[in-house]
């Protein structure tokens, strides 16, 4: 067992947790934040991403142990209050979303595709950085959309602040 | 229409708690005192269990119990079935194989449970389960469908011999062959329609809560259908009593069909909470999730259609084997047989079909109903028939369909159907246009300039949702009624709370519901609240599945609203002291019409509860309900047509445009409507050019996780072009049709014949790897 300490959403926490204890399990069976969610075993599904330090990583991929003094946001981390996140808003917006299952992965990750490119997104471009997020719903065409749509909204907010 | 009755793109109300990470799932729900089952599944595909030695792995630290098949048997636990009798050919019956939920015997597919740990967490009961010492004798496998029904092929269950379930047939097979003796052209085609499978995004799981004072039962599940599984659950399995069983189905993420059956996972779950009188969690991980959901499609086809001189079609020959996996899943046998063979009609005026189903046991996952179930079989092999005739009679494709299209409605088919309306014109001509069918010639010709392979393929599709009426079903073979029920409770307060014995998992039933009853009343959509997904709420239901829940679950909110504002409007005008004759409702008030009076939703329901000044005899109360059984079928139908271009160097397919134009019939949201389309495309699209869920000759599973199953990812997709063309439906008070499953009905077929266009070679099974096209360009 290790204790492990680190800062979820703000807030500095420390869970005692088995050596092998994932990430993902340390977000979802010690903290109850159980928005971040397990699609498969292989680090294919997306459905697990969340932001280390600022940049998307899928939480299945990193042990608790590993991710000891960095700073973690999760899905329920993102939205200021009751003001939505520009990307939850534009996935509200276009329907971007179904079942909701892989929504929470497909919104951190988009949140970085944004941060990384910027203004200069077009849809081929949004397809290619979602290949590590799987979405059996909507067929992408509307999330495709969303992401696009909260990069115009990201950039307004920017420009604002 | 008003802002967010029928017809308006209402952004959905259950959107927030899925964006905020605050959906619940069962795999988010803790109990107090949850101990964790993990499941020790075969990794044979045929094999004799001759032993479970479970003495070191109880040793092991948090285990609590190591339950196996035979304890199942002890306890009389009932085997799975099969929900839907099937007669062969020669009168006789289906021949089912006893399917135990773990196998105290004989396992029959990689990944069949034949023991479960229970320990006090996951990890624990994992690590257990390497402890346990299974004993197998390996027996030799068979996994092909065409290779199980050759003789020496190892035999699976002695309830039926040479691995034949049954042997079927639906169509005038007399008529047929006259219609061949006279034809002027007959086309066959040889077709195999590959096995998927589903991936709802959320694994299965199951939490089950024993209550040892009130020898009670709580089943959280994923779940389509919580009533039907409760139903099962009790009636057959022998679990619990059907009063002492509460199902309820959360959130779930996706089902596709795949949550429609009563799986062994939650049935064992339930029977060892009861064991170890704690609750017990089960959550698949995905490659469990390939092992044990059921699987889809599997069929190996020959079919032959015969023309005369002009074209017109005189008779369709059909000849399925239907891999059906090592057991029968619950709604397995309909698949092949009233969901596939009663469409092969599809939008055509055909005068004689006849069809034979052989239905086969096979070293595999079961088959059962996936995303169209049987439809997307029938229309895959009709609109490559249609576009292969087209090319052997050297006519337009789009043309020879719309020569042979069905024009008068109701039409009776030869094959069972009654098509009650439709406009096949209108959605062929939509999509022609949107697609600028008429500039292809020149695009393809530019495109091979340029030294690229262009090709466009057409699919018009038709499928029948909201299966019924229960009486004909029934007469059919089915076990069950597919009827639904509604419950509207119109509260003191005058809010409204409506209670569908239907399911949503990514159908938006908590948004478009709620607009039939702001269309009706006028009441903002905020007023009104579904409550689906818990048997103790909600009296009965059938769940969701074949695209049935707004024809059928959507028209029992009708009649129930009916029942609801024709009491109310007694309340009103005994209020208003006018004639009930004479009340109007309009924005959520009742008025006597042509008159300033009127009384507002909430007083008239305070009335009906204080029951202070009701009209004479009249019970207190406003909450009203439905059952509500359809007269037909719905038959939504469309048009899809795919450009493509391939790279003749590497054989991968390239999207040049997608283009779908349907009829469903009235929509109630047309946001979430294209939302149904676009998924099913993708999984139309999957099946074409990605999915395939593989075995070797000795049943062994190759794609088990998503590193070897190609899951269609945002950039193997392209945009698409949705429209709507409308006829209403005339079986329902709504004029609905349903959407969920047309995208992955009708895709499939326009890719494959877009790409076998663009080489010119119409010899290309599913799905089109790039390995299969450049192999199908260069030989």
């Amino acid at each position: 067992m290790s204790t492990v300490k680190l800062t979820v959403n703000g807030k500095a926490v420390s869970a005692d947790v088995e050596d092998r204890t994932l990430l993902v399990h340390l977000l979802r069976e010690n903290l109850n934040l159980t928005g971040t969610h397990i699609g498969c075993d292989t680090s294919q599904c997306g459905a697990c991403t969340v932001h280390i330090d600022g940049r998307a990583v899928k939480s299945c991929t990193v042990l608790a142990a590993q991710a000891a003094g960095s700073n973690v946001t999760t899905i329920e981390g993102i939205a200021r209050g009751d003001e939505l996140h520009p990307m939850q808003a534009a996935f509200r917006d276009n329907h971007g979303l179904q079942c909701g299952f892989c929504t929470p992965g497909m919104i951190m990750a988009s949140i970085d595709i944004v941060h990384r490119y910027g203004g200069k997104l077009d849809e081929a471009t949004v397809r290619h950085e979602l290949e590590g997020n799987i979405c059996r719903c909507t067929g992408y065409h509307n999330i495709v959309k969303s992401v696009l749509d909260a990069a115009g909204r990201m950039k307004v907010a920017q420009a604002a602040e | 229409m008003g802002v967010e009755g029928i017809g308006a793109s209402v952004v959905r109300k259950e959107d927030k708690r899925f964006i905020t990470g605050k959906g619940r799932y069962v795999d988010d729900i803790k109990l107090v005192g949850c101990t964790h089952a993990h499941f020790i599944r075969s990794p044979h595909a045929h094999a004799k269990v001759k032993g479970i030695d479970s003495t070191e792995a109880m040793k092991m630290p948090g285990v609590i119990a190591v339950l196996t098949g035979q304890q199942l048997v002890d306890d009389k636990i009932g085997n799975l079935i099969c929900g839907w009798a099937i007669t062969s050919k020669d009168g006789s019956p289906m021949k089912m194989g006893a399917w135990p939920a773990m196998a105290p015997e004989t396992v029959r597919f990689v990944g069949q449970a034949v023991a479960v740990v229970i320990a006090e967490t996951k990890n624990q009961a994992k690590d257990a389960a390497e402890a346990v010492v299974v004993n197998y004798e390996e027996l030799p496998a068979v996994a092909d469908v065409r290779a199980a029904i050759k003789s020496g092929a190892p035999q699976l269950h002695p309830e039926a011999p040479g691995n034949i379930i049954y042997d079927w047939h639906l169509g005038d097979e007399a008529a047929v062959n006259a219609a061949f003796s006279k034809a002027a052209n007959v086309v066959s085609l040889d077709l195999t329609n590959n096995r998927l499978a589903p991936n709802a995004m959320e694994p299965r799981a199951a939490i089950a809560d024993y209550d040892a004072a009130e020898e009670h039962f709580t089943l959280y599940t994923t779940s389509q259908n919580p009533h039907v599984a409760r139903l099962v659950l009790s009636a057959f399995y022998n679990v619990a009593p059907e009063h002492k069983l509460r199902v309820i189905a959360p959130d779930v993420g996706g089902g596709f069909g795949s949550k429609i059956y009563i799986y062994p996972e939650e049935m064992v779950a339930l029977w060892a909470s009861k064991k170890v009188g704690r609750p017990v969690k089960w959550t698949g991980d995905r490659t469990e999730a390939f092992l044990t959901d059921a699987h889809g499609r599997d069929h190996v086809s020959h079919a032959e259609m015969a023309f005369d001189k002009d074209n017109k079609i005189l008779g369709l020959r059909v000849k399925t084997h239907a891999n059906f996996g090592a057991y029968m899943s619950l709604f397995s046998s309909a698949v092949p047989t009233y969901l596939y063979a009663t469409l092969l009609s599809g939008q055509y005026l055909i005068p004689a079909i006849y069809a034979e189903v052989i239905a086969v046991y096979t070293n595999t996952t079961p088959v059962d109903a996936y995303r169209g179930a049987g439809r997307p079989e029938a229309s895959y092999l009709l609109e490559r028939m249609m576009e292969t005739a087209a090319r052997q009679l050297k006519v337009d494709p789009a043309e020879l369909r719309k020569k042979n299209f069905i024009t008068s409605f109701p039409y009776q088919t030869p094959v069972i159907m009654a098509y009650d309306a439709g406009d096949f014109h209108a959605s062929i001509d939509a999509a022609m246009k949107a697609i600028d069918y008429a500039g292809f010639a020149a695009r393809k010709a530019k495109a091979k300039s340029e030294g690229k392979l262009r090709g466009i393929g057409v699919s018009c599709y038709i499928e029948a949702c909201g299966i019924a009426p229960s009486k004909a079903v029934g007469s059919l073979g089915a076990g069950v009624g597919l009827w639904e029920s509604a419950e509207i409770r119109v509260n003191p307060v005058g809010t409204i709370e409506v209670l569908t014995g239907t399911h949503s998992h990514g159908q938006s039933h908590e948004t478009t519901f709620c607009q039939i009853i702001a269309e009706r009343l006028g009441v903002p959509i905020s007023q009104v609240s579904i409550v689906h997904g818990d048997t103790d709420k909600v009296q009965f239901g059938m769940g969701t599945y074949g695209s049935r829940s707004i024809a059928v679950g959507g028209t029992a909110i009708v009649k129930a609203m009916e029942k609801v504002e024709a009491k109310a409007k007694k309340i009103a005008a005994h209020a208003l002291e006018a004639s009930e004759n004479d009340i109007v409702i309009e924005n959520g008030e009742f008025k006597v019409t042509g008159t300033d009076k009127s009384i507002a939703l909430p007083m008239v329901a305070l009335a009906a509860y204080t029951a202070h000044n009701l009209p004479d005899g009249m019970e207190p109360g406003l909450k009203e309900t439905a059952f509500y059984d359809p007269t037909n079928f719905t038959f939504p139908a469309g048009a899809y047509i795919c450009e493509v271009e391939v790279d003749a160097a590497t054989g991968k397919t390239s999207f040049v445009n997608f283009v779908a134009a349907d009829d469903f019939g009235r929509l109630i949201n047309p946001m979430v409507v294209e939302g149904q389309v676009h998924g099913g495309l993708a999984q139309g699209i999957g099946q074409a050019l990605l999915e395939h869920a593989v075995y070797d000759g000795n049943g062994q599973p190759v794609t088990a996780s998503f590193m070897d199953y190609t899951m269609p990812r945002a950039d193997d997709l392209p945009s698409f072009k949705v429209s709507h063309t409308t006829t209403l439906c005339p079986g329902n008070p709504l004029g609905v049709k349903g959407c969920g499953e047309a995208g992955a009905i009708g895709a499939s077929a326009a890719v494959i014949n877009a790409i076998t266009d663009a080489i010119g070679n119409n010899k290309l099974e599913m799905p089109a790897t790039p390995d299969r096209v450049w192999h199908a360009i260069h030989g």
